[in-house]
C-alpha cells in the first residue's frame, strides 16, 4: 500500500475516533466559550485604554480572543493532541510493535494529528467562535479567499505543533520520565503562540523575538492571516515562515527518530 | 448500591462519621505524599512547572500593565490583591480537593467499585484520590502576588481590614471547593463532561483575576447570584479598596462570605449524596 494511500486511512480513522467523544467535544465548547467570554472582556479594557495596540483595532482583538479559543483544542495549544500516547508506548515499550509495522512512524502520528485537527477544529472551533461572532462585534473577513488562506495557515500551524510534541514525545526514549519536559514545552507553546496575550502586545526586542520563534506560527500567524492584518506580501511571508518552521522541526524529528530506534533494544524473545 | 460506606451503618452519629472520613483523607493523602517523594525530582520539576503555569498569567497581567496604567480603573496592586485571593483559594481547593475531577474516568472504567467496597466514606477516598502535592506551586505563587500587593496597596490596615484577608482566603477556598464537589457530582451522570467544571474553577479564577467593572454586568450578575463566586474576593476586596460595588449591592452583601461559603458547601453535600445514590454500576 503506498504512503499517501494508508495516511489518508490513519488520518480519518483518527477524525473518526475523535468524534465519538460527542459529550466531551460539548464539554469543551462550553468550557472554551465561556474562557472566551471573560478573556474577551479582558481585552475589551485593554483596548479601551490602548486603542491600536500592537496594531490591532478592538475588533480586531476580539477575533483573536475567539480564534485562540477555536484552535486550543485542534492546533493543541495547552498541552493534549493525543501525542501523549506516543509518549506512553515508548515508555512501556509497546512502540517496538510500531516499530515492526511497514509504515513510517512520523509520517504515521503526523497523519492522524491532522485527522483529530480536522475533527476538533469542526467539533470544538466552529461552536465558539459562533457565539463570539454573535455576541462581539468581530473583524471576520467577508472574502471567502482569505478564509481559505486562513485554513492553509491553520494547517501548517497544526503541522509545527505536530513536530515539536513529537520531538517532545520522542525525548521519551532516553528519559525515564518525559512529563517534566512535556510540562515545559507545553507552557512554551502557551506563552509564545500568543495565547496567553497576543505576541504583538509583547513590548519591543522580547516581543520580535517571539515573533520568530517557531509558537508564533501555530496561533499568532493564523489569526493575523484571519483579522486582515497580513495581506500580499506579509500573508506570503507568514505561510512561508510556518512551512520553514514546519520542513524543519519534521527533519529534525526524523534524524532524532533514526538515532531513537537505533537505540531500541527489545527485550524478551 | 451505592452507600457511603460503613459510616452510615456503624454508627456513632455524624461526628464519628465526619472523623473517619477526615481519618481516611489523611491516611490517603499521606500515602500519595509519601509516593510523591519517592521521585523528589520529579516532584520539584511537577511543582516548578504548577507555579511556573500559574505565573504565566501574572506575566500577561503585568505585561498589560506595561502598556496601560489602570485596567477597568484598577492599578496593578489592585489587579494584584484580586489575583492573589482568587488564586490562594482556587490553589488551596484544587489542592484539597482537585483531583475530584477523576471520578468520571472512574465511573468509565468501573474503579469506583473498588471505592465502594473499602470501609472508609467515599467522598474522603475520591476527594484524597491521587492528591497532588505540586499544586502548592500555584498557592506559592499566588501568595507571592499577594504579598507583593499588600506593600503597595493603599490601605488603612485596621485589625479588622487585616482579618478579612485570611477570612476571604478560607471562605473562597469553600466556594471553590463546592464548586469541585458540585462538578464531581455532576460526572455520576455525564461521565465525559470533566471539562464544563473547569468553566467555573480555572474559568472562574480566570475571571475573578480582574476587576469587576472589567466585565459586562450580567456576566457580573451570573457570578453573584447564579455561581456565587464573587464572594471568593470580589465583594470583600472591593470593600478593602474603597471601591463601589458595580452591581450596587446593600453594604452588608460585602460580609456575606461565609454563609455563602455554608450554603454552597450543604448544597454540594447534597448533589454528591444524591449523585452517588443515584450511581448505578455497570456490574460485571
Amino acid at each position: 500500500m503506498s504512503a499517501t494511500v494508508w495516511s489518508v486511512a490513519v488520518a480519518a480513522g483518527s477524525f473518526r475516533r475523535y468524534a465519538t467523544y460527542r459529550i466531551a467535544t460539548v464539554a469543551g465548547v462550553f468550557t472554551n466559550t465561556v474562557f472566551g467570554f471573560i478573556v474577551a472582556y479582558t481585552y475589551i479594557a485593554l483596548w479601551d485604554a490602548r486603542p491600536h495596540l500592537g496594531g490591532y483595532d478592538q475588533a480586531q482583538a476580539l477575533t483573536f480572543v475567539w480564534t485562540a479559543q477555536a484552535l486550543l483544542a485542534a492546533s493543541a495549544l495547552m498541552a493534549g493532541g493525543g501525542i501523549d500516547e506516543l509518549q506512553e508506548r515508548i515508555r512501556s515499550g509497546d512502540i517496538a510493535v510500531d516499530l515492526y509495522r511497514p509504515a513510517d512512524l512520523q509520517l504515521w502520528w503526523l497523519a492522524a494529528d491532522l485527522g483529530r485537527a480536522a475533527l476538533q477544529l469542526i467539533g470544538r472551533g466552529v461552536a465558539p467562535m459562533a457565539v463570539g461572532a454573535l455576541v462581539f462585534p468581530l473583524a471576520l473577513p467577508s472574502d471567502p479567499l482569505t478564509w481559505g488562506w486562513f485554513l492553509l495557515s491553520v494547517t501548517l500551524g497544526v503541522v509545527v505543533s505536530f513536530a515539536l510534541r513529537y520531538l517532545v514525545a520522542l525525548a521519551s526514549f532516553w528519559l525515564l520520565d518525559g512529563s517534566g519536559l512535556a510540562l515545559i514545552s507545553g507552557l512554551a507553546c502557551m506563552f509564545f503562540s500568543g495565547m496567553v496575550l497576543p505576541l504583538r502586545v509583547f513590548p519591543g526586542d522580547f516581543g520580535a523575538l517571539a515573533q520568530l520563534l517557531p509558537w508564533a506560527g501555530i496561533l499568532q500567524v493564523p489569526a493575523d492571516v484571519l483579522v486582515g492584518a497580513r495581506s500580499g506580501a506579509t500573508l506570503a511571508s507568514g505561510l512561508l515562515f510556518q512551512a520553514a518552521w514546519g520542513v524543519a522541526l519534521l527533519a529534525l524529528g526524523r534524524l532524532v527518530q533514526t538515532a531513537a530506534t537505533r537505540k531500541v533494544v527489545v527485550h524478551g524473545g | 448500591m451505592a452507600s457511603d460506606g460503613p459510616a452510615d451503618g456503624v454508627g456513632g452519629g455524624r461526628g464519628a462519621a465526619m472523623a473517619q472520613g477526615l481519618r481516611a483523607y489523611g491516611l490517603i493523602v499521606g500515602m500519595w505524599v509519601r509516593s510523591t517523594l519517592a521521585y523528589r525530582a520529579s516532584f520539584v520539576m511537577m511543582a516548578f512547572g504548577n507555579f511556573a503555569a500559574t505565573a504565566l498569567d501574572f506575566v500577561a497581567i503585568m505585561l498589560m500593565f506595561s502598556q496601560i496604567d489602570a485596567l477597568g480603573g484598577f492599578s496593578l496592586p489592585e489587579v494584584a490583591f484580586l489575583y492573589g485571593t482568587s488564586g490562594v483559594s482556587l490553589g488551596l481547593a484544587d489542592l484539597l480537593l482537585g483531583s475530584m475531577d477523576r471520578l468520571g474516568r472512574r465511573v468509565r472504567d468501573g474503579t469506583l467499585d473498588t471505592l465502594l467496597l473499602r470501609p472508609a466514606p467515599v467522598f474522603a477516598q475520591v476527594a484524597a484520590d491521587r492528591f497532588a502535592l505540586r499544586r502548592l506551586g500555584r498557592i506559592t505563587q499566588s501568595l507571592l502576588v499577594l504579598g507583593w500587593s499588600l506593600t503597595r496597596l493603599d490601605v488603612d490596615w485596621t485589625v479588622g481590614r487585616m482579618l478579612m484577608v485570611p477570612l476571604m482566603a478560607v471562605c473562597g477556598t469553600a466556594i471553590f471547593g463546592a464548586v469541585f464537589t458540585a462538578g464531581a457530582a455532576f460526572q455520576f451522570w455525564a461521565q465525559d463532561a470533566a471539562e464544563v467544571q473547569n468553566s467555573f474553577t480555572y474559568g472562574g479564577n480566570a475571571m475573578l483575576q480582574y476587576p469587576p467593572t472589567v466585565f459586562a454586568k450580567d456576566l457580573v450578575r451570573g457570578v453573584t447570584f447564579l455561581v456565587p463566586l464573587a464572594f471568593v474576593n470580589w465583594l470583600p476586596a472591593l470593600r478593602l479598596l474603597g471601591r463601589p460595588d458595580p452591581l450596587g449591592l446593600p453594604g452588608w452583601a460585602d460580609f456575606l462570605g461565609p454563609v455563602v461559603a455554608a450554603l454552597m458547601c450543604a448544597g454540594a453535600a447534597v448533589a454528591w449524596r444524591f449523585g452517588l445514590r443515584a450511581y448505578r454500576s455497570t456490574g460485571s
